[in-house]
């Protein structure tokens, strides 16, 4: 049975990639964390719980953002049939690192609960689904990189086994001064202009493909 | 002295809490904090706990009280004024 | 497909092997006791952490060779003995996939005293899995599951899913977390860890203990590699879900867990009223187990016999999911529950029936349940071949 990427959108280098073209750009951005807020402010994402995330968060909030925003999914599908299954290399290590300072500080020792609470990776799984009500299945995956193998196999035989209807996956990485989102819809049915088969080969030439975008 | 109080806690509660959205002005001295007021949730009245022994070294060590304390700006200050060390 | 558990191990302060501590648990002794003075706490705090020495006395018996990090030892130990309980699994086969579960993997390497020993790169949870899998000489990259207090489950879950692709027909899977100040010092802050040990569904609850531990359950979809076994357990279905309600408060009506245990059932063929006993969360928090109560009611389950286990290992995290499961599959092995440590008046929102002391019972079909922050929950559920 063939699924269907339905709509991409990657943020890497400066870039917001949608659909295949680069849709807003800003290397002018004192830092990475300043970048996405630029992101935030241009796309008007207007959702104040975004400034109390954690970077890597902030990155999958907004990507997800434009990403839903293209295609309605939460339109056209009930909350519980999507589902959210998403990979990084770094887990949550930029925050851990945050926590790891506050708590090696004897002297002023006072550990932020605002912190510790996104030193896990599926946290920003949980954040996608409060904005969006997305109540399906979610899985965290870490490996070395992104694993298109893996990861449409994983996604097909979700929805090949009618446990979910609709899915959203990719890659959000946020550690070591590298970010990079590349998140994707798959569905059942082709919809909208994209015409890709959510196969190992199709995924990695996407994939391969934003990464070009965003490097140009 | 409570007036310039309230006001120096306005700015510690944006900083801590990460509302870069609102300025002092936003927040006034007798609404409430949390629910419908600036919309906080648990996570932040644990931070304010933090803001209180960081900020005034005051410890509050069952979470429950912060419900009264962190009504509004008000009863923070009444509080810290009468157990700051 | 039918996937089989084809054998299990966990090691915790209760011992190294699963029947060392299923006899710990049936005398109702806990791992839970009040540490002092020790680097893990800036203050006295009880959690079950596994004695230094001990590990390393089991360890050396490995003859290991190269130097291995306190996780890495646990999950070597843990998978070792899971392959001795059943000689047909081959765990260097290119059929065979290593599955690890867990929440914050070496992250005792970014304090300086234990990251100095070690190469920088072995706190990414996927170089610690390619670490495991070359010690067993596994021709397959690892997958890790990172889910919060659900990956355990989800672990589970996956395994099955994975096996019914087709690619593999075994799964080693592993759920492992080490007590670190890091996780606990975080705990503290959000004033969640109760001053005595845990008592999950307690009137009197007042948060969680923490714990440490490692558990492997083999799946096999192959029935030859369990026909040593006499009694024939399966994986029968699971799900997960998300609160979509906040992302460290549990739903305050049980929807999320309420969803994932329906989806379970659904997904195993099995109505709410043919459950024998549930495996419960049971972190012992306020919020935690009101909102289980509600949500095993709504399933209509409220009368199902169920436990947390919380209180005898701690909140092992990545680990409890697969550690509770193998507790849960060996209560169906010995037609044996185990109590709950510390349980004495029911305090929950809905009346829920949680056993209090060990009791033989006749299990068919047993519903493992979790549920974590970012707001996720997970349920599989086992059932006995007939």
């Amino acid at each position: 049975m063939n699924n269907y990427i339905t709509a991409v959108c990657a943020i890497k280098n400066g870039k917001v990639m949608i659909n295949d073209k680069v849709d807003f750009t800003n290397n002018a951005a004192g830092s990475d964390v300043d970048f996405l807020k630029s992101v935030y402010l241009h796309y008007q994402v207007s959702y104040p719980k975004f400034y109390k995330m954690d970077s890597l968060c902030k990155l999958a909030m907004v990507a997800s953002e434009l990403l839903i925003k293209t295609n309605k999914i939460t339109e056209r599908y009930k909350s519980e049939d999507i589902a959210i299954v998403i990979a990084n290399s770094g887990s949550s290590l930029e925050v851990d690192t945050e926590h790891q300072k506050a708590i090696s500080d004897k002297v002023n020792y006072f550990p932020s609960p605002a912190v510790f609470v996104y030193t896990l990776p599926n946290i920003l799984i949980g954040e996608i689904a409060i904005r969006n009500k997305i109540k399906g299945e979610n899985t965290f995956f870490i490996f070395d990189k992104f694993d298109a193998e893996f990861m449409s196999s994983y996604v097909n035989s979700l929805l090949n086994s009618n446990k979910e209807e609709c899915c959203i996956t990719g890659w959000v990485e946020f550690y070591d001064n590298n970010y990079e989102a590349f998140l994707i819809t798959v569905e059942k049915n082709k919809e909208g202009n994209l015409n890709i088969t959510n196969t190992k080969e199709e995924l990695t030439k996407l994939y391969i493909n934003q990464a070009q975008l965003a490097a140009s | 002295m409570m007036t310039e109080l309230m006001d120096k806690l306005k700015g510690e509660i944006i900083t801590q809490l990460n509302l870069e959205d609102l300025k002092k002005e936003d927040i006034s001295d007798d609404s409430p904090l949390f629910g419908d007021g600036l919309g906080l949730d648990s996570i932040d009245a644990l931070e304010l706990i933090v803001l209180l022994e960081k900020n005034y070294g005051i410890k509050i060590a069952n979470p429950a009280d912060g419900k009264k304390i962190f009504q509004t700006i008000r009863t923070m200050a009444e509080y810290i004024e009468a157990n700051k060390k | 497909m039918n996937v089989y558990i084809a054998a299990d191990n966990i090691v915790s302060p209760l011992g190294f092997t699963s029947d060392e501590n299923f006899e710990r648990l049936k005398q109702m002794e806990t791992g839970v006791k009040l540490i002092s003075g020790s680097s893990l706490s800036v203050e006295d705090v009880f959690a079950s952490v596994i004695d230094d020495e001990q590990l390393e006395k089991e360890f050396q018996k490995l003859h290991a060779g190269q130097e291995y990090t306190k996780l890495e030892k646990m999950v070597l130990l843990s998978v070792t003995d899971a392959l001795k309980q059943n000689k047909n699994i081959d765990i260097t086969s290119s059929k065979t996939l290593i599955i690890l579960s867990t929440t914050k993997g070496n992250i005792d390497l970014l304090g300086k005293e234990e990251g100095n020993r070690f190469d920088k790169k072995r706190v990414y949870l996927w170089e610690t899995a390619n670490v495991i899998g070359k010690y067993f000489n596994n021709p397959n990259q690892p997958v890790v599951i990172s889910n919060a207090c659900v990956s355990g489950v989800l672990a589970i879950i996956t395994g099955k899913r994975l096996l019914e692709e087709g690619n593999y027909d075994t799964m080693v899977v592993a759920g492992v977390d080490i007590m670190t100040h890091f996780v606990v010092s975080g705990f503290q802050s959000f004033k969640a860890v109760s001053n005595e040990i845990a008592k999950p569904y307690d009137a009197s609850r007042n948060g969680i203990s923490l714990g440490e531990g490692c558990g492997t359950v083999i799946l096999t979809n192959d029935k030859q590699k369990v026909d040593n076994l006499e009694m024939k357990i399966k994986v029968m279905g699971g799900a997960s879900s998300n609160d979509a309600n906040h992302i460290s408060g549990p739903s305050r009506t049980g929807d999320g867990l309420l969803l994932a245990i329906e989806k379970t059932l659904k997904d195993s063929g099995v109505t709410a009223s043919e459950i024998d006993y549930i495996s419960g969360h049971g972190t012992a928090t306020i919020f935690n187990d009101d909102m289980e109560s509600l949500a095993v009611t709504d399933a209509k389950l409220a009368e199902v016999p169920m436990n947390s286990l919380k209180s005898y290992f701690g909140h092992t995290l990545g680990a409890a999911g697969v550690i509770e499961s193998i507790v849960g599959i060996h209560s169906m092995r010995k037609s044996m529950l185990i109590g709950t440590y510390n349980f004495k008046e029911l305090g929950v929102t809905a009346p829920i029936n949680i056993i209090r002391d060990t009791k033989e019972l006749e299990i068919t079909n047993c519903l493992k349940t979790a549920a974590g922050f970012g707001g996720c929950n997970a349920a599989v559920l086992f059932q006995k071949e007939n």
